[in-house]
């Protein structure tokens, strides 16, 4: 039996705390992502971005307060796998690929399939499944360098192959953690750009320091601090307001 | 990818060899007159079939270690329950030719005063059960072992820490007489198996085919497993443990199912060498025994099977010959091979001799003066 949604959004927190002996690391924060929008999130070390894809993405159980997928799966008594499966999907902020792996086999492993062990040790990669690998390894720009380990790319090309590892997983929802940290300005701006072209599909959820670069998506923005959302409105909106300039510049 | 081809070249040399020595030593022991210089003598038959038992056990610990991460310090134990459940069988096979020739009772239980078989040794006069037990009661304990472990998400030094204690704990167990498995001395004496003689040149020649089978067996089980996708996640799960599960993998269900594999084929290497060598004893259990395991696959080269193999070959080879002429220096020369080959030869003996082999390769095509084996295309 299917409840019928609650929420038209794709993401809903309510009153998410988050406390560690005390300390809490979220503090009542709320938030909402549409279908096919992409939200850039800010705010100083500390504000709670990484604690806060955390519990979206199953690795922390929050203290109190709802997280709601698609109105009705419950993600804080989700593991980390079956939340993947219902469609988020995950970018660390240093890009984790698989460095022993083939750049290939790296969005093999990603790519939507059967999860049991028993389905991997008897799997045969199908026409389909190339087709899609293929279409990946294009959009990425790794199609030449598919049979090189991961671990020989350079730093960007890591931060795309992880991209690409995402979007092989056909998800709903996308939360990039920092995806131009180390990045030339010409790969921050193609980023950007292929962000833009995912979240035409789907929802993007990106946490980001470099404001020329949020600038760059031209999306919402939410601005963190201390665990609960400080500010949120259009990135003007946003830097303009005094709690925010207090909060970023000191007082 | 077609899944036929999931052995590479250094297999096949690899399952040539194995399978000319499981052929070639028992009939050249059988076959050969007593004075022909080809001949491998009597006692070097169940010796080499010991080795062979070791490389199978090396195998299931490189399969867990080099391509999970997980390090089982305590891999001993598996070996040992697959050599106790055969070591039963072969007692219920001695009847009345033990010393109390009693007909169903083995001599340690009369001496002990048992009255009757205790429950857990029913059935073991039947060869099939005992078999089937060689697999069952490891695989069972690793599924129980990894299913709290693995779900309680213990890693690392951890977990190599509790496969050790549970090890030790097993071998106290093992010792006690009352848990009726023949405590220190453990499980002797054995007549034959299946009806033959285990001390005829005949059977042992037949084990230690077995044994040489159960090698290539064991080896292209674990190269089918991790050449096939479930061998990628694998290795992703020991390479990035918490990328693997935010892709959607129950890195959990993965490392149970190749741990309870392992154990089983640790089981059967145990139930090889039980026969071979005539006695099974708690011994087997002690931890100091399954980190001598872990050194033999570090040796060869972890995580590439056919290292693991050639590792248990080499180490056991040069303790049978350390012990024979420095018998207490050999754990100071185990310590300093480790030591050494950590620092000095980080991908083990295999790596050194494939680097070179290709070092070799390359050489000859670069200086033109020899023909590449195979046309260079670029040329």
């Amino acid at each position: 039996m299917t409840i019928p949604s609650l929420t038209p959004t794709l993401l809903y927190l309510n009153n998410v705390t988050v406390s560690f002996d005390g300390f809490r690391a979220l503090n009542a924060l709320s938030l909402a992502i549409d279908q096919a929008e992409m939200r850039a999130i800010i705010g100083p070390n500390g504000a709670g971005k990484t604690t806060m894809m955390d519990v979206i993405t199953g690795k922390t159980r929050p203290t109190d307060g709802e997280a709601l997928f698609e109105g009705h799966h419950d993600l804080t008594r989700l593991d980390e796998a079956s939340i993947a499966t219902l469609g988020i999907g995950r970018k660390f902020q240093t890009p984790t690929v698989f460095e022993m792996h083939t750049v290939e086999d790296n969005i093999l492993l990603a790519l939507k399939a059967d999860r049991r062990p028993f389905r991997a040790l008897f799997s045969r990669r199908t026409a389909q499944e190339k087709e899609r690998m293929d279409a990946l390894l294009e959009r990425i720009r790794l199609k030449d360098h598919r049979r090189r380990k991961a671990s020989e790319l350079s730093h960007g090309q890591k931060q795309w192959l992880e991209i690409g590892m995402l979007l092989a997983q056909e998800p709903k929802l996308l939360l990039v953690d920092e995806p131009a940290a180390g990045m030339t300005d010409q790969e921050t701006a193609d980023t950007a750009d292929l962000l833009r072209e995912i979240a035409q599909t789907r929802s993007v959820v990106v946490v980001e320091h470099d404001m020329v670069f949020v600038r760059d998506l031209d999306v919402k923005v939410t601005c963190l601090h201390e665990g609960s959302v400080l500010a949120e409105g259009t990135l003007d909106q946003v830097s303009s307001d005094e709690r925010v300039i207090e909060v970023y510049l000191g007082r | 990818m077609t899944r036929s081809l999931f052995i590479d070249r250094t297999g096949w040399i690899f399952l040539a060899i194995v399978l000319a020595v499981a052929v070639l030593v028992p009939a050249s022991n059988l076959f050969l007159p007593a004075g022909s210089p080809f001949r491998v003598p009597d006692y070097l038959v169940p010796l080499l079939g010991k080795y062979l038992c070791f490389a199978l056990l090396a195998l299931s610990i490189d399969l867990i270690w080099g391509y999970c991460g997980i390090l089982s310090l305590g891999h001993g134990a598996f070996f040992a329950l697959g050599g106790y459940a055969m070591g039963m069988y072969l007692m219920r096979q001695i009847g009345t030719r033990g010393v109390y020739a009693d007909p169903i009772l083995p001599d340690f239980m009369v001496f002990l005063n048992y009255k009757e078989l205790p429950w857990f040794w029913h059935g073991f006069d039947m060869f099939w059960f005992a078999a089937i037990m060689v697999v069952v009661v490891p695989g069972l304990l690793a599924f129980v072992f990894g299913w709290f472990a693995f779900r309680s998400r213990v890693t690392g030094v951890y977990l190599s820490i509790i496969t050790q204690a549970m090890t030790f704990a097993l071998m106290l167990a093992f010792f006690r007489n009352d848990m009726g498995f023949g405590g220190n001395n453990g499980l002797t004496d054995f007549k034959d198996i299946l009806g033959y003689n285990i001390q005829s040149g005949e059977t042992r020649a037949v084990l230690f085919l077995l044994s040489g089978l159960a090698l290539a067996g064991g080896y292209i089980l674990c190269r089918f497993i991790v050449s096939s996708k479930l061998g990628k996640v694998l290795v992703a799960i020991r390479d990035a443990e918490s990328r693997t599960r935010f892709i959607g993998y129950r890195v959990e269900n993965y490392k149970l199912a190749v741990f309870v594999i392992s154990a089983m084929i640790a089981g059967v290497a145990g139930a090889l060498y039980v026969p071979q060598i005539g006695i099974i004893n708690p011994s087997e259990f002690a931890p100091a025994a399954s980190i001598e395991m872990v050194i033999w696959v570090a040796v060869g080269g972890r995580g590439t099977l056919v290292g693991a193999a050639l590792g248990a070959l080499v180490v056991n080879a040069g303790k049978t010959w350390f012990t024979g002429v420095l018998p207490d220096a050999w754990l100071f020369a185990l310590g300093l091979l480790f030591v050494l080959v950590t620092l000095f030869l980080p991908k083990g003996i295999l790596g050194v001799i494939t680097d070179g082999w290709q070092r070799t390769q390359r050489r000859f095509r670069s200086d033109g003066s020899v023909p590449a084996p195979v046309p260079n295309a670029a040329e």
